[in-house]
C-alpha cells in the first residue's frame, strides 16, 4: 500500500507524463532530495528554486498565465504567509480580468501538527486558505484520496491548493484502497519509487503503470457511517475522529464522520443530508478557533438547518494561541486530540432539546 | 553586446541618441499625443464625476510608446509577455488599443473589456496580446514575470516587466533579479523601471541609498542601462537594443528610464499639472518643428481633433450600461483552460 506521500508522487508522475504538468518546483523539490517529505523524488520536471516563497508563487502564476501546468510547493505552510497577496492575485485574476485569464496552477504544502514540529512546522492553513476566494482547496486524509484529488487539481483550470496533512504523509492506506495499477506489495513499490539513501546520482525510479483516478473536487466522503452525531472534518482529524467514533460505538453512540476532502467548494448537500439524519453536528479541525472554517460551517448549518438541530453545534479546533509549543504536553493541549473529540461527541449525543 | 563576460558598464549610451527617420518620429509623436489626450480626458472624466479614481501615465509617453511599438505583439509564448503597471496607457495605444476602452474602464461600464467594470483606470488586461492583468499591489508583477519568462526559455517571445522606482524596494524586485540571473537558468526578461523619482509623496532619496536603481542589477551580472525616458528617440534606441539582447541571448536586462510625473501620483493628489517636470510631448514637438517634420498649426489641429474625438466618445460611454449586481458572481471559476489554448 502506498503511503500518502508516495501516492502524491505517483499522481505527480501521472501529471507530468500524461496530464501536461510542465514544472514541479519549490525549495529542495528537485534532485537529489526530491522534497523534504520525498513527495517529488524521481520526477522528470521537478526542479529546485531559490529559497523564496514569493518567487515560487509568482513563478507558478506566471507559468500558468503562459499556458503551462505548474505544481509549486511551499515547503511548510508556515512559510506561506508572506505570499498571501500573491495567493489573492492567483485567486482573483480570472475574476478581475472579467474572464480573460484563468490561472491553472496547483500549490501544495504540508500543514498541521502531529509531528512535534513546534511553532513553525505545525501551522494550519485551512482557515487562511478558505478566506482567499477564487481558489479550490482540497485536503486528503488517505493515500487514495490524495492521489485522486491531486489528479483533479492538476487538470482543473483554476488555482487549486493541495493541503497535505503532514502527520499522515507516511501512513499507508488500507489494502482495499490500492491505487489502480499499484503493486500490491508495498516493499516492491518502495523499491521502485523511493530514492535510496546516500548517493542518488545514478538512481532512476521505475514507475508502476498507475492508472488515472479522479476524486472530484467538491465531493465529500462518508469515512464512517452513523446515525446519532455528525462529525465534519478533514485531513489529519479524519482518522482521529473515526477512531473516536469506533470507541464510542461501545458506549452505544453511533457517529457519522464526513471527510470533507474539499474545503472549497465544499459538499453542502452531503453535509445537510448528514445533519438532517443525525440532528447533531461537531466540526473538527486543527486551525485556530477564532474565525475558523468550522465556524463558517456552523453558521450556515444554524441559518439553514436550525429546526433540524437537537443540540447546539460544536467546534473542536486549535486553541487561539500564538503558536504550538514543542513539548508534548503543549502540542497536545493546543490542537484537537481523540479524547477531546470523544467528549464533544458524547455531550452532543446526550443533549436533548 | 557580448555575453562572454559579465559587463558592468552601461551598454546603452545616454548621450547623443540616434535620430529616427521622420516617418518613425511622426508615428511615435502621434501616439504620444493620442496617449496624452487620453489621459487628459480620463482626468476630466474623473473631475466631472465620471469615474471614481484616476491613475495614469502623463509624462511617460516618450518611453511607453516606443515600448508598445517594439514588442512582438501576440498570444502565447512565441510572442512577448507584458507585465505592465498603471501608467501604461501609451504602451497599449501604441500596440493598437482603442482609447475608448480606457474610457470605459474609467466609467466602470460593463463594456470595459479589461475588467468589466471591476477595476480602476489603467488596469489593463489583453490576453490576445499577452498583456497580463495590471495589478494594484505594487511590484508583484516582477515575481509573476519569472513564470512567463521561464515558459519562454526556448520560445521566440520574451517577457517585459515594468514598474516604478519606489516599488523596487519591495522584495519582488530582488526576487526577479535572483531568479532571472541564475547561472545556466537565465531568463529572457526585460526588467524596466520607469523612475519618476517619487513614490506618491516620498522622494527618491528618501528610500534609495544607491545612485540609480539599475546599479543593483550589476551585482547579479545583469546588463543595465539608464536612459532619458523623456526622449522618445533615446527610448526607442535603448529599448530596441535591450529587447534584441534579451531575445537573442535569452538573458535578463535591466533598463531604467528617467521619466516625469506630470499630473502627480493620481486623482488622490488632485491630478493637476505639476510644474518643473519635463513635458516629453512638448519637448518632442519642439524637436519636430525644428526638424521641419511638423508645424505648430498641424500639431494644434491634431490635438484638437483627438480631443474632440475623445470628448464625443466619453459622452457615449456615459450612456453605456453599468454592470448588473448579479454579474459580480461571474468569472469566479473557469470552466475551461483558456490560457492552455494559447500556445
Ligand atoms: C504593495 C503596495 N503597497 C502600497 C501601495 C500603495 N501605493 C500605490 S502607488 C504607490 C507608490 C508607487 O511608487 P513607484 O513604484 O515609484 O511608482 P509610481 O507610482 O511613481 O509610478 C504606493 C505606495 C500599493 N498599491 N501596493
Ligand atoms: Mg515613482
Amino acid at each position: 500500500m502506498a503511503t500518502m506521500i508516495q501516492a502524491i508522487r505517483l499522481a505527480l508522475h501521472v501529471g507530468e507524463t500524461r496530464l501536461g504538468v510542465t514544472d514541479i518546483f519549490g525549495e529542495d523539490v528537485g534532485a537529489p532530495l526530491g522534497g523534504v517529505f520525498t513527495g517529488t523524488q524521481g520526477l522528470e520536471t521537478a526542479w529546485n528554486t531559490p529559497l523564496d516563497e514569493r518567487g515560487i508563487v509568482g513563478t507558478a502564476i506566471g507559468l500558468a498565465l503562459a499556458g503551462q501546468r505548474p505544481v509549486a510547493e511551499i515547503q511548510f505552510c508556515d512559510y506561506a504567509f508572506n505570499t498571501i497577496d500573491l495567493l489573492k492575485l492567483a485567486g482573483n485574476t480570472y475574476w478581475s480580468s472579467g474572464g480573460d485569464w484563468n490561472v491553472p496552477m496547483v500549490l501544495m504544502t504540508p500543514v498541521g501538527a502531529g509531528i512535534r514540529g513546534s511553532i513553525y512546522h505545525s501551522h494550519s492553513f485551512d482557515a487562511t486558505a478558505t478566506r482567499i476566494p477564487g481558489w479550490k482547496i482540497v485536503m486528503p486524509s488517505n493515500p487514495r484520496d490524495a492521489y485522486g484529488l491531486m489528479l483533479s487539481a492538476i487538470v482543473d483550470p483554476n488555482p487549486v491548493m493541495f493541503l497535505m496533512p503532514k502527520a499522515l504523509l507516511r501512513l499507508k492506506g488500507k489494502p482495499s484502497d490500492l491505487l489502480p495499477g499499484e503493486p500490491e506489495d508495498d516493499k516492491q513499490l518502495a523499491s521502485m519509487i523511493d530514492a535510496p539513501l546516500g548517493d542518488r546520482s545514478a538512481w532512476k525510479p521505475r514507475w508502476p503503470d498507475v492508472q488515472e483516478l479522479y476524486i472530484p473536487i467538491g465531493e465529500s466522503r462518508i469515512a464512517r457511517p452513523g446515525s446519532r452525531v455528525t462529525v465534519l472534518t478533514y485531513g489529519r482529524n479524519v482518522p482521529m475522529a473515526v477512531a473516536a467514533a469506533d470507541e464510542l460505538a461501545a458506549e452505544g453512540i453511533d457517529t457519522e464522520v464526513l471527510d470533507l476532502r474539499s474545503l472549497h467548494p465544499y459538499d453542502w448537500p452531503a453535509i445537510a443530508a448528514s445533519v438532517r439524519k443525525t440532528n447533531r453536528v461537531l466540526c473538527v479541525n486543527e486551525d485556530t478557533e477564532v474565525t475558523n472554517f468550522g465556524e463558517h460551517l456552523i453558521r450556515r448549518i444554524v441559518e439553514e438547518l436550525f429546526y433540524e438541530l437537537h443540540a447546539p453545534p460544536r467546534l473542536v479546533a486549535g486553541a487561539h494561541l500564538p503558536g504550538i509549543g514543542l513539548a508534548d504536553a503543549l502540542e497536545m493541549a493546543s490542537v484537537p486530540q481523540k479524547d477531546g473529540i470523544k467528549t464533544a461527541i458524547r455531550e452532543l449525543a446526550a443533549h436533548e432539546p | 553586446m557580448s555575453t562572454s563576460s559579465r559587463p558592468t558598464t552601461h551598454p546603452v549610451s545616454v548621450s547623443a541618441p540616434p535620430r529616427l527617420a521622420a516617418e518613425t518620429c511622426l508615428q511615435i509623436y502621434d501616439l504620444m499625443l493620442r496617449a496624452r489626450v487620453l489621459e487628459e480626458r480620463l482626468i476630466t472624466m474623473y473631475k466631472q464625476g465620471d469615474g471614481f479614481f484616476w491613475i495614469g501615465g502623463p509624462g511617460e509617453e516618450a518611453f511607453n510608446v516606443p515600448l508598445g511599438l517594439l514588442v512582438d505583439k501576440g498570444r502565447g509564448v512565441d510572442h512577448d509577455f507584458l507585465h505592465l503597471h498603471y501608467r501604461s496607457a501609451a504602451t497599449l495605444l501604441a500596440m493598437g488599443a482603442d482609447p475608448v476602452d480606457a474610457l470605459r474602464q474609467m466609467k466602470n461600464v460593463a463594456s470595459d473589456p479589461y475588467s468589466k467594470g471591476r477595476n480602476f483606470a489603467g488596469h489593463f488586461s489583453v490576453r490576445e496580446w499577452n498583456i497580463v492583468p495590471v495589478t494594484s499591489p505594487i511590484e508583484v508583477q516582477y515575481s509573476i514575470a519569472i513564470g512567463t519568462a521561464r515558459a519562454q526559455r526556448k520560445a521566440k517571445g520574451i517577457t517585459v516587466v515594468q514598474g516604478g522606482d519606489a516599488g523596487t524596494a519591495e522584495g519582488d524586485f530582488a526576487t526577479c533579479m535572483v531568479w532571472a540571473s541564475r547561472k545556466g537558468a537565465e531568463l529572457p526578461v526585460l526588467m524596466i523601471v520607469t523612475n519618476n523619482r517619487y513614490g506618491i509623496s516620498t522622494p527618491y532619496a528618501g528610500q534609495h541609498g544607491y545612485e540609480q536603481i539599475s546599479d543593483r542589477g550589476k551585482a547579479f551580472g545583469i546588463q543595465t542601462a539608464v536612459i532619458d525616458g523623456n526622449d522618445p528617440e533615446a527610448s526607442y534606441a535603448a529599448l530596441k537594443q535591450a529587447i534584441a539582447y534579451v531575445r537573442n541571448e535569452k538573458r535578463p536586462f535591466l533598463l531604467e528610464a528617467m521619466v516625469s510625473r506630470l499630473r502627480g501620483h493620481s486623482s488622490a493628489s488632485g491630478a493637476n499639472l505639476v510644474k518643473d517636470e519635463i513635458d516629453c510631448v512638448a519637448r518632442f514637438e519642439e524637436r519636430l518643428i525644428e526638424r521641419q517634420i511638423l508645424t505648430r498649426a498641424e500639431i494644434d489641429r491634431r490635438r484638437e481633433t483627438y480631443t474632440n474625438e475623445l470628448a464625443e466618445a466619453a459622452k457615449h460611454v456615459r450612456t453605456e450600461a453599468q454592470p448588473t449586481p448579479e454579474s459580480a458572481f461571474d468569472y469566479i471559476f473557469a470552466e475551461r483552460n483558456l490560457v492552455g489554448e494559447d500556445n
